[in-house]
């Protein structure tokens, strides 16, 4: 089992140029973490940060996109498993940081925590290649290849809350920000 | 076909004029037989197909975040379905979501709030309370706004319904 934010220290000193999308507490820990202009933290409604990263990589597919999605999220929207395999981005890297609860929403469990596995789900969805990681020192060796892999690339991140990091849901969802981050992109 | 009042190609036209690249769809069974099967087969369009409606809403947003212009295709019913997204991306998100929404069951020439389909009836109203503006195409002449709205979504960063009233054909 990982800490969230040492996992995500470990991604930002491994972090080239890729565009990161981040959902919930994992999007409040990387403005803390690794402020970037190329962070997408804009997805609005619960679920939906796979499909953003999708768009993104179809806009915009010279660019590798890492989205760290949530495990209550990715059971809101796990018809977009189907949706990417079948679009099937080569640049699109997904991260699902398993802690087996809705920790936003009171720490209350998932349906069935522990005991699916998702990356058997999107290996049978379509996705190219899968990963199931557990501790740092894993992370951190096979984080190259992960980015190298052509996709759609699917990863399990086991992890626990680690440090508290200040909330700040305006910031997420700014429209300020995402501007930045539109001219960020167009310019790189 | 010729008096016919809506063509598929119609449509078609004024989302290359808009500068359209990208259409994300869930099949309505308005449009999907002429319009969407159409820009399947046209390799000038990239059509993204999504399992849930939801998806569309938040993938057309990443596509502007990235600088392509997309619309979305759906069934009414598929709106009603995504509503919460559509609230907290397109409206309160600021994102210039394009939703084409096939308004099934609604009588011709019969305004939607006037609709006997209740599902019909209350799409307009809902729409005015999210503060989202739409528009109704029933036939060709219609069709002209489509564009322009479309433009005018874009560079105003808020999304648009336009809502189609009878199958393109």
């Amino acid at each position: 089992m990982m800490k969230r934010d040492e996992m995500l220290k470990t991604f930002a000193r491994q972090r080239k140029d890729e565009i990161v999308v981040a959902v919930y507490t994992a999007a409040q820990e990387l403005t803390h973490i690794q402020p970037n202009d190329l962070n997408y933290t804009f997805v609005g409604a619960m679920g939906q940060g796979s499909s953003h990263a999708l768009g993104l990589a179809l806009g915009r597919p010279d660019k590798k996109v890492v989205v760290f999605d949530g495990d209550g999220s990715l059971l809101m929207n796990l018809g977009s498993l189907v949706t990417i395999a079948n679009q099937a981005p080569k640049n699109y890297v997904h991260c699902v940081c398993e802690n087996g609860c809705y920790e936003t929403n009171g720490s209350v469990p998932i349906p069935r925590a522990g005991q699916m596995r998702f990356a058997e789900l999107a290996r049978s969805a379509g996705y190219k290649k899968t990963y199931e990681i557990t501790d740092l020192s894993d992370w951190e060796r096979k984080l190259p290849e992960i980015l190298k892999d052509e996709g759609p690339v699917f990863v399990t991140l086991k992890v626990e809350a680690g440090e508290a990091y200040p909330e700040n849901f305006p910031r997420l969802y700014s429209r300020e920000h995402r501007e930045k981050f539109r001219q960020a992109l167009a310019r790189s | 076909m010729a008096d016919y009042p809506l063509a598929a190609q119609t449509i078609k036209n004024e989302f290359r004029r808009a500068g359209i690249r990208f259409v994300v769809a869930l099949p309505d069974r308005v449009t999907s037989h002429h319009l969407l099967k159409g820009l399947i087969a046209d390799s000038e369009f990239k059509v993204v197909q999504v399992c849930k409606e939801d998806e569309g809403i938040s993938i057309c947003s990443g596509l502007y975040a990235a600088g392509q212009k997309s619309v979305f295709m759906m069934q009414y019913t598929g709106f009603l379905d995504s509503i919460n997204a559509i609230r907290g991306v397109a409206v309160e998100g600021h994102f210039p979501v394009c939703m084409i929404v096939g308004l099934l069951g609604k009588e011709p020439d019969v305004a939607p709030t006037k609709s006997k389909k209740y599902g019909v009836k209350i799409i307009e109203p809902i729409l005015d309370v999210m503060g989202i503006e739409h528009h109704l195409i029933e036939r060709d002449s219609d069709c002209t706004q489509i564009a322009p709205v479309i433009e005018n979504a874009f560079a105003n960063s808020s999304p648009t319904a336009i809502l189609i009233g009878r199958e393109p054909r």
